[in-house]
């Protein structure tokens, strides 16, 4: 049911009824709003239990296992979320000077000084409100970059196969063309290939290490010389450094910007996809270019950074800080885990992959890259289950929602055919990695047994399989009033 | 250690079924020279309860005000129940829903948004959100330009507010898109169409019209929206959801409305939190739905019939297209989405009304108390929404120190970005606050104006 169906003309929910709503009125006839507004006529008890009894049909990592790939979905502590949400932090002004900020603006400067740590970069900029736009950001500093050195001919952007989408589009966005990658057996980037696709015309590269495929590229140093040498640059896709957080530092692997995703290795949550935070780091040949405002420290004084303090600075990206929220959770995230929990990040979401890889791995399913470390991530193919059993990978997916636990990624990286992509995160214990074992072993054999059950799953679920073409072809996008 | 269960025995058992013998082993294929993280910045973890002190210290260090900034964020009351039910783990940790089986609350949730924002804005279609209101109109720009076809400029009135103009200019740049300021009337406030007589017959994508605008001051939207119809080119809305309980919504300008709306999502029960997270909402007529940047929730049926909800039109999106998506646009502000979703239920109808009608009132309340003081005025002669820009007869930026010494945030000063206005100050008074609130204000404007000479 709908909240609309719940609504009567001429409900109220009295305690938000305003006692003084102020006698004058200037706004003129003309201007004035006469139709109806379709806002639900609830009681508060009918919005809450509305929305309560909405929460509970989601999955969610506060609820279930939730191994999706490129997505680290791990345990989001409620410290986080307490500590950001304190009366004070959320009563200030954007726009209210800097000295009745002091305190959030510490927390702001220390985010970026940590930053500048994990990653081996010179500078941080916080701006970003998403992983895109910082990967935008990104990529608008290296267009700045050979602007300002009048290298004028650099007009593409190559990009691995196995990238993420949004690193293609955000090249697009940035004025570049797009020249992607192929990928080696071994999961590598083709370094021929490479070899051969740059030249004058490069702009850069963007990858992600460890890939989207699960593996570390062992070549990046290779990599590295061959974009460098024909004057490219290299920006690091962050939204795997959980794979490597406190091992290894992206500056240190000789990228030259890069954005990190908060809302993934720094345990900020999805709340239902987004808010995310996307800050932008760059080493110091590119770091005048960072998007504003960035937080200094004067003699003591916290301030935010204006087109005066960086005119070369590729800009704004949002009207204020950036999604400040998020960045103070990170921030408490930070100081919980300090240098040693932020090491320990790297190692147990290692350590918890490749258990589970290889304990799938022994009950028959198909690891793509069976030579190869797992990262933090990994990817089991059931191309051959497919084939013997016409269950697809979507299937399987679907499945594991009937176990209680929610699917894996599922094709992508599309270059893998019926592709999982699983990612447990350091916060899973070995119980729970273990029960998701059994599940995988039990779809496994109905498969094979009873294929039916698990082709037309999910049966537990609200809903069943959803007609997504219906959706497509005969566009509802909003309820409208009966008559209306 | 925080946040990994892992005791010494089960990490024993893990490596004896990979098959190695340290957790280093298992980062063997990186190469050893790149192995070398030392994290020398970053302080030793502490407890909760240490970082809670920590944390308490430093909002507390940041005190309460008594504030009258708006500019693009207000200040509103929000109900109780929309951030405790928002940060329920079902929605506070949910991924973006592509499991569509497995986020039927948080689909579902946004079908609602999608319904509710469309009626308010009176627009055909909305999408589930983008990151702010300032990027949700470079977004709008790009989509303005795409649906156009031939033209890569647009006109900007100079009325926009001055961040969001900067954001545009960042995001839309690189693509060769170029932006054209419109002058305003300084008496009145407002673009007057007669400064678009120079742009009349070329060939440009868009008009973007806020309303209200920077200022707070009405804009003639039937006319502009008119203008840019009669002259090929898109009408972008940019407008404050709370005045459209009040104001005419941009679906219902000109002869058959705006082509795209766009606006800040905060008023609708996002606090202010230092500029965000917020979120930006955008919608549009229905025969530009596939040229619309953003998640887009549509209600279909399940394979027995049962009505449900998913994500529709992906096809657009970059992890389809790739370098042709709409955008680059991944998230959207999901949790924003949720909380204004429910503040929008709780209030219902008359209860946004009485928001934007009590903000208004005080706004016009503040302005009489104000310009009741000597050399203090009214800068624009048109009619505003909830905020306004009066002219002192001091500097303003001291003026403001001094107000702030008296607990008072009293506006935002305008010296910089509209220096033609002198010392000009945006005031708003929204619901939030009391007659002793705007008498407070009023009483300790007087005692600073005495103390500085009249300029």
């Amino acid at each position: 049911m709908l909240i609309f169906e719940l609504s009567k003309r001429g409900r109220r929910n009295g305690a938000q009824a305003l006692r003084r709503t102020g006698e004058l009125n200037a706004i003129p006839a003309a201007q004035r709003r006469s139709s109806h507004m379709l806002l639900p006529e609830v009681s508060e008890l009918d919005a809450v239990r509305h929305y309560t009894n909405l929460s509970r049909k989601n999955f969610s990592i506060d609820t279930q296992f939730y191994p999706l790939g490129s997505c680290t979905m791990k345990y989001n502590p409620r410290a986080c979320n307490a500590l950001a949400m304190l009366p004070q932090f959320l009563a200030r002004h954007p726009d209210a000077p800097a000295a009745t900020g002091q305190g959030l603006l510490a927390c702001m400067y220390e985010v970026q000084e940590m930053l500048k740590d994990v990653t081996g970069m010179a500078g941080v900029s916080l701006a970003p409100m998403a992983g895109a736009q910082g990967e935008f950001a990104g990529v608008a500093m290296i267009r700045a970059y050979h602007e300002a050195r009048g290298d004028a001919l650099r007009t593409e952007m190559l990009v691995p196969d196995a990238a993420h989408g949004t690193n293609p589009a955000s090249a697009v966005m940035c004025g570049y063309t797009v020249k992607e990658i192929p990928t080696d057996a071994d999961g590598n980037v083709n370094l021929a290939a490479l070899k051969s696709a740059v030249g004058p015309q490069t702009a850069g590269l963007m990858l992600t290490n460890p890939s989207t495929l699960g593996v570390f590229e062992r070549t990046i140093l290779d990599m590295q010389q061959i974009v460098h040498g024909a004057g490219g640059l290299l920006y690091y896709d962050g939204a795997n450094l959980n794979a490597i957080l406190g091992r290894v530092k992206p500056g240190e692997m000789g990228f030259d910007v890069m954005h990190i995703n908060l809302h993934k290795t720094f345990s900020t949550p999805h709340g239902g996809g987004g808010p995310g935070a996307g800050p932008v780091a760059a080493a110091a040949k590119l770091a005048q270019y960072l998007p504003l405002p960035q937080v200094a420290l004067d003699a003591g004084t916290y301030r935010l950074q204006d087109e005066r303090d960086r005119p070369q600075s590729i800009g704004r990206l949002s009207a204020h800080l950036g999604n400040t929220g998020v960045l103070l959770r990170a921030y408490i995230y930070m100081r919980l885990l300090g240098r040693e929990g932020m090491r320990r990040v790297a190692e147990y979401s290692t350590l918890n992959a490749n258990y589970l890889m290889s304990e799938l791995s022994k009950c028959g399913f198909e690891i793509a890259f069976p030579t190869r470390r797992a990262s933090h991530e990994f990817i089991v193919t059931l191309k051959g289950l497919k084939e013997q059993t016409g269950v697809m990978a979507m299937d399987f997916a679907k499945r594991l929602l009937d176990k209680g636990i929610h699917a894996p990624t599922t094709y992508f990286p599309m270059l893998v055919p019926e592709c999982l992509l699983i990612e447990p995160t350091e916060t899973e214990s070995k119980q729970t990695l273990d029960q998701f074992v059994v599940a995988m072993k039990e779809i496994l054999a109905e498969a094979r047994t009873n294929p039916e059950l698990v082709k037309t799953a999910p049966h537990t679920m609200p809903v069943r399989r959803l007609d997504d073409v219906k959706a497509a072809r005969e566009l509802d996008l909003a309820w409208r009033e009966r008559g209306s | 250690m925080p946040y990994i269960p892992h005791t010494n025995e089960d990490v024993a058992t893990m490596l004896a079924a990979i098959g190695v013998t340290r957790i280093d082993d298992l980062f063997d294929e990186i190469p050893p020279a790149l192995l070398s993280a030392e994290l020398g910045k970053i302080p030793s973890g502490v407890s909760e309860m240490d970082v809670t002190r920590l944390m308490q210290e430093r909002a507390e260090r940041d005190g309460r005000w008594l504030n009258f900034i708006g500019a693009g964020a207000y200040e509103h009351h929000i109900p109780a129940a929309v951030w405790q039910i928002a940060t329920r783990g079902e929605f506070y940790s949910a991924y973006t829903p592509y499991q569509a089986e497995a986020s039927q609350g948080t689909l579902q949730l946004l079908y609602e948004y999608q319904s509710m924002l469309t009626s308010l804005t009176g627009m055909d279609v909305t999408n589930a959100s983008l990151y702010d209101g300032a990027s949700a109109l470079a977004e709008a720009v790009l989509m303005a330009v795409r649906v156009h076809k031939s033209a890569k400029r647009v006109l900007m009135p100079a009325t926009v507010h001055p961040v969001y103009r900067k954001v545009v200019h960042t995001i839309v740049r690189d693509q060769g898109i170029e932006l054209i300021e419109v002058p305003y009337c300084t008496d009145c406030g407002h673009v007057i169409p007669e400064a678009l007589r120079p742009y009349e017959g070329l060939d440009f994508a868009a008009l973007v019209i806020p309303q209200p605008n920077f200022f707070g001051v009405l804009e003639p939207v039937d006319e502009l929206t008119a203008w840019a119809r009669a002259n090929n080119m898109l009408s972008i809305a940019v407008v404050n959801p709370t005045a459209l309980a009040l104001l005419r919504p941009p679906g219902e300008w000109g002869a058959d409305g705006a082509d795209i709306a766009v606006g800040e999502g905060q008023p609708l029960g996002v606090p202010l939190a230092s500029g965000g997270p917020y979120f930006g909402f955008m919608a549009c007529r229905n025969q530009y739905v596939r040229q619309m940047p953003g998640r887009i929730v549509g209600r279909t049926v399940d394979r027995d019939g049962k009505p449900g909800y998913t994500l529709t039109l992906q096809a657009r999106e970059q992890h389809i297209r790739r370098s042709k998506a709409t955008s680059n646009i991944c998230t959207n502000q999901g949790l924003a989405v949720t909380a204004a979703t429910i503040y929008m239920a709780l209030l219902g109808p008359d209860g946004l009304t009485e928001v934007a009608q009590s903000s208004h009132s005080n706004t016009l309340k503040l302005a009489q108390l104000l310009c009741a003081l000597p050399g203090v005025k009214r800068v624009f002669s048109a009619p505003v929404f909830h905020e306004l820009v009066v002219r002192l007869p001091a500097p303003a930026a001291a003026v403001l120190d001094a107000l702030r010494s008296d607990g008072i945030l009293g506006g935002l000063a305008l010296t910089e970005d509209y220096p033609e206005l002198g010392d000009a100050l945006l005031v708003c008074a929204t619901e939030t606050k009391n007659d002793e609130d705007l008498a407070r204000y009023a009483e300790s404007l007087a005692r600073i104006l005495k103390q500085h000479p009249q300029q």
